[in-house]
Order: structure tokens, then C-alpha cells, then sequence
């Protein structure tokens, strides 16, 4: 397959980037969207000039890092799917794709693709966690927990914090991302004990780094590559309103 | 915002219901009766305070959001955004900026009028025969084109608001959403449908 891949390129964080285009021959239908950009580099390299920087770690959808903006949308034309579990036959042979970094206040551009998305981890460590040290795991038996409550809890773990609903939405907003990452705590036995303080300190987090407010289009939803429902914006929500009316600040 | 917008979704089931009065086809009779309870009623006095502060509170932080949610994104994507959204949801601000400048237009010829700020017109026999003024206005067509495009962009606006009023109150089931939305389209559909007939009824069937 052939393709003409128009890709952002700014030298560094300060630096005014600009699109530069590609054209890129011979690209295998297996090839992960991933491996296609390798493949440009690596000729990129023998003209001796300096390759697209991107960020990619597992390459197989669970650690969130490779995040792009494909031809309007994070991760690309395939739902449920993240960049590197992509496959360049999802697109037209002769295609041209536009490739950026997200988009957002809150996730400033690094290099080329490559956004800083510390922020994200900034509402974690104003929450994300349970702050007893329990030691080692405990008899499962011991907190029965029911099988809907764990699978609902499981769902909202699912997320990998890659970003995408930031990049989705209209607003920039990360209400899914902070959702999840409450939901999965909040629908626990665990997480119950520290569940107002947590909400109200991510939240307040969240408002901090400058992510836009949600105003519930859904397109987080949409195009979130592990299917996060909104339904844990609104479970958020109730949780945020929970708190703010026992007199958390 | 939601508890705001509810409350006005809740004022224009009343306005609409007071409204389709006027096509009772008796003179105004019925619909004069109702806006003289309304008026006398200290209850409802009440109740136009909470609902300028509804909409105050509505207008004010409907565009604080906006232009926050477009700062939240300095640097706009080269390819316009391919995320699957409903139209309604993405034109919010802009749907409001229609209805607002309806509202201005809709206070200056009648509730101004009531408050002696804008002068009754003559045809009118006093400041709250509205009925009258109605007629007068809804007769001309411009008049009745604006106020008939202006509750359809309601209609827009609500189709998306009434669902979203209720996710951002947490209020969220797996088995009662599906319902919300549903009820919001009809809700949607019968507020804008019921206002814009009035002046098609007027415009096209009112024999004085
Ligand atoms: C009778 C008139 C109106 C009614 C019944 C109404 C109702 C609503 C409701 C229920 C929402 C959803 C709120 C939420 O989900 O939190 C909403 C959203 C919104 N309204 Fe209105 N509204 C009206 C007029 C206006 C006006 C005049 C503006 C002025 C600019 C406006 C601007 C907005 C904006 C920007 C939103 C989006 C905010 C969001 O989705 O969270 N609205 N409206
Ligand atoms: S590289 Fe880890 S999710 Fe794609």
C-alpha cells in the first residue's frame, strides 16, 4: 500500500511546529499503524534526516502512551482501539492521513507527536489511591463483593490513561479519564472509606491543570480505545455532589 | 446550570400550556382569563424572580463555559474533529446565543410593556392585553418567521439539554436513561412544535 502521511514536526516544546509531508511506499496491510511509522523512520535515518518522535511502550494496548491524532480522531478510524493496535489496512491504499499530537491546554506538545500528559498524573496523585498500607493481598473470601459491582469496578480499571477523551473532546475535558479513575475506587468496599475526599481533591485537581468542562456531547465515549462508558461521569458526579454537601471544601 | 436550565424547561411547560390558550379560538378570552390569574396570583410573582435568576444564572455560566472550553484548547486540530457527536451537543452555545436574542426581542414586546418601561401600543386596550398585541405582531409575517425559527433552535437546544441536564446532576440508570432520552426528544419536539404553531395559526387560520 501507498500512502501520503501528513505529520506534525516541532522541534521542542518552545519551537512553532508545522505539518510536513510524507510519502510512504510499499507498507504492508499487517503493519501496525505503529510499525508504518517505524518503517518511515528507519528511511528517514538513511537520508539523514531526523525521525518522527513518537510515544510507544507495550505496543499492545494496555500501557496508554501511544496516543495519536489520526485523520480527526484519537487512535485512528477503529473503535475500541488503540494507535498501536491499529493495522494500516484499516485505511484506503493511496490514503493521505493526517497524523497529529493531542490537543489540549493541559497536555502541552514535548516533540513532534509527543505530549506531556503528566497532568493526568497529577489528579492521581491527588487521589488516585488508598492510602493504608494493607500488606499483602488478603483472603478473597473475606469482603464479599458482588460479581456486578466487581465486573463494573473492572470496566472503569480498564482504562489505560492514554489521553484519547481529552483529545475527543470538544472541550478538552478529561471528565472520563477522572471518572474512571474514581469510579474504580468508589464502587469498592476499599474505596469507599476515603471515597468523598478523593473526588473532591481530583476534581479539584482536574479544574487545576486547565482541562475544558464537560457538557455531556459523549464523544470521550466514542472514541475512548477501551470503551469507558459515561455512565462514570455521572457515578463522578453524584459522587461529587455527595461530598460538597457534607461540607468538603 | 442544570438545576437552572430544569427549572426553565420546567417555566416553558407552563408558558406553552398558558400560550395554546390564545388558539382556543374564542377571542383571546380564555388565554386573557389565565393571564389574569397569573398576574394577580402573588405565587407567581415569586416565581418570575426565581425565573429571571434561572436564566441569569444560565446565560452567565452557559458563556463562562464556553469561553473557557475554548481556551481549554489553544491549539486547534489541522483536521476538523471526525469523533462521532450529535449536532445538538456541539451547537449548545450557539443554539443559546438564538434563544437569548429571542428573549430580548420577546421582553421588549410584552414584559416591558407590562412594566410601563415600553410603551403600550395602541391597538391595545391596556398594558396586559397581551392577546391583542400577540395578534398585532403574529399578523406580521417577519415577526412570526423569527419567533418560528427561534423555537425550532429551542427545540434543539433542549433535545440535547434535557438528557444532559440529568447526567450532570449524576442522575444516571442503566434501565431509566434510555428513558430520559426518549421522554427529552418528545419534550424537545412538543415545546418547539407547540410554540411555533402559534403564530402559523395566526399567520394562516385567525379570522379577527
Ligand atoms: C428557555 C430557555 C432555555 C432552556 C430551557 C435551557 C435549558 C438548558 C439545559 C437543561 C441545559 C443542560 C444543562 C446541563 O446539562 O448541565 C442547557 C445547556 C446549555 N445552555 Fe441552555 N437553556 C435555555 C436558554 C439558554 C440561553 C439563553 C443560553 C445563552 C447563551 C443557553 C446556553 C446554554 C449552554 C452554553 C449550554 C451548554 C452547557 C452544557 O451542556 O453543560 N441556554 N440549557
Ligand atoms: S503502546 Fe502501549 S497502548 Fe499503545
Amino acid at each position: 500500500m501507498n500512502f501520503t502521511l501528513k505529520i506534525w514536526r516541532q522541534q521542542n516544546a518552545r519551537a512553532k511546529g508545522g505539518f510536513k509531508t510524507y510519502p510512504l511506499q510499499d507498507v504492508s496491510p499487517e503493519m501496525s499503524f505503529l510499525e508504518m511509522l517505524d518503517y518511515l523512520n528507519m528511511q528517514l535515518i538513511e537520508k539523514g534526516e531526523e525521525p518522527i518522535t513518537f510515544e510507544h511502550d507495550c505496543r499492545e494496548g494496555i500501557c496508554g502512551s501511544c496516543g495519536l491524532y489520526i485523520n480527526g480522531r484519537p487512535h485512528g478510524p477503529q473503535r475500541n482501539t488503540t494507535t498501536c493496535e491499529l493495522h494500516m489496512r484499516e485505511f484506503k491504499d493511496g490514503e493521505t492521513i493526517v497524523i497529529e499530537p493531542w490537543r489540549s491546554r493541559a497536555f502541552p506538545v514535548i516533540k513532534d507527536l509527543v505530549v506531556d500528559r503528566s497532568s493526568f498524573e497529577r489528579i492521581m496523585h491527588a487521589g488516585g489511591f488508598i492510602s493504608v498500607n494493607t500488606g499483602c493481598a488478603p483472603e478473597s473470601n473475606s469482603s464479599p463483593i458482588s460479581k456486578l459491582l466487581a465486573d463494573k469496578a473492572f470496566d472503569a480499571a480498564a482504562c489505560i490513561g492514554c489521553g484519547a477523551c481529552v483529545a475527543a473532546c470538544k472541550n478538552s475535558s478529561a471528565m472520563l479519564y477522572a471518572a474512571a479513575k474514581i469510579a474504580q475506587y468508589a464502587l469498592l468496599p476499599q474505596g469507599r472509606v476515603e471515597a468523598k475526599e478523593r473526588v473532591d481533591k481530583m476534581v479539584k485537581q482536574m479544574d487545576a491543570e486547565g482541562f475544558g468542562f464537560c457538557s455531556n456531547t459523549y464523544g470521550c465515549e466514542f472514541d475512548c480505545p477501551k470503551g469507558i462508558s459515561v455512565d462514570f461521569i455521572a457515578l463522578m458526579n453524584r459522587e461529587f455532589f455527595a461530598a460538597k454537601s457534607c461540607g468538603h471544601k | 446550570m442544570a438545576l437552572a436550565g430544569m427549572f426553565l424547561m420546567l417555566f416553558l411547560i407552563f408558558h406553552l400550556a398558558t400560550n395554546l390558550l390564545m388558539l382556543a379560538g374564542d377571542g383571546g378570552e380564555s388565554f386573557q382569563r389565565a393571564v389574569a390569574f397569573l398576574t394577580a396570583n402573588p405565587g407567581i410573582k415569586i416565581a418570575e424572580y426565581i425565573l429571571f435568576a434561572a436564566f441569569l444564572i444560565h446565560i452567565i455560566i452557559g458563556v463562562l463555559l464556553q469561553l473557557y472550553n475554548y481556551r481549554a484548547r489553544p491549539v486547534g486540530y489541522h483536521k476538523s474533529i471526525q469523533t462521532e457527536t450529535s449536532a445538538f451537543s456541539r451547537f449548545m452555545f450557539h443554539t443559546g446565543v438564538i434563544i437569548f436574542i429571542f428573549l430580548v426581542i420577546h421582553l421588549i414586546n410584552f414584559y416591558f410593556i407590562k412594566l410601563g418601561w415600553v410603551a403600550t401600543p395602541e391597538y391595545a386596550d391596556s398594558k396586559h392585553d397581551f392577546f391583542s398585541m400577540a395578534v398585532v405582531l403574529f399578523r406580521n409575517p417577519w415577526y412570526s418567521a423569527i419567533y418560528f425559527v427561534s423555537f425550532i433552535f429551542l427545540g434543539f437546544h433542549l433535545k440535547h439539554a434535557f438528557q444532559s441536564s440529568f447526567q450532570s446532576l449524576g442522575i444516571n440508570h442503566p434501565k431509566y436513561t434510555p428513558a430520559i432520552k426518549v421522554i427529552g426528544t418528545i419534550y424537545a419536539i412538543a415545546i418547539s412544535v407547540g410554540f411555533a404553531i402559534i403564530p402559523v395559526y395566526f399567520l394562516f387560520f385567525y379570522q379577527a
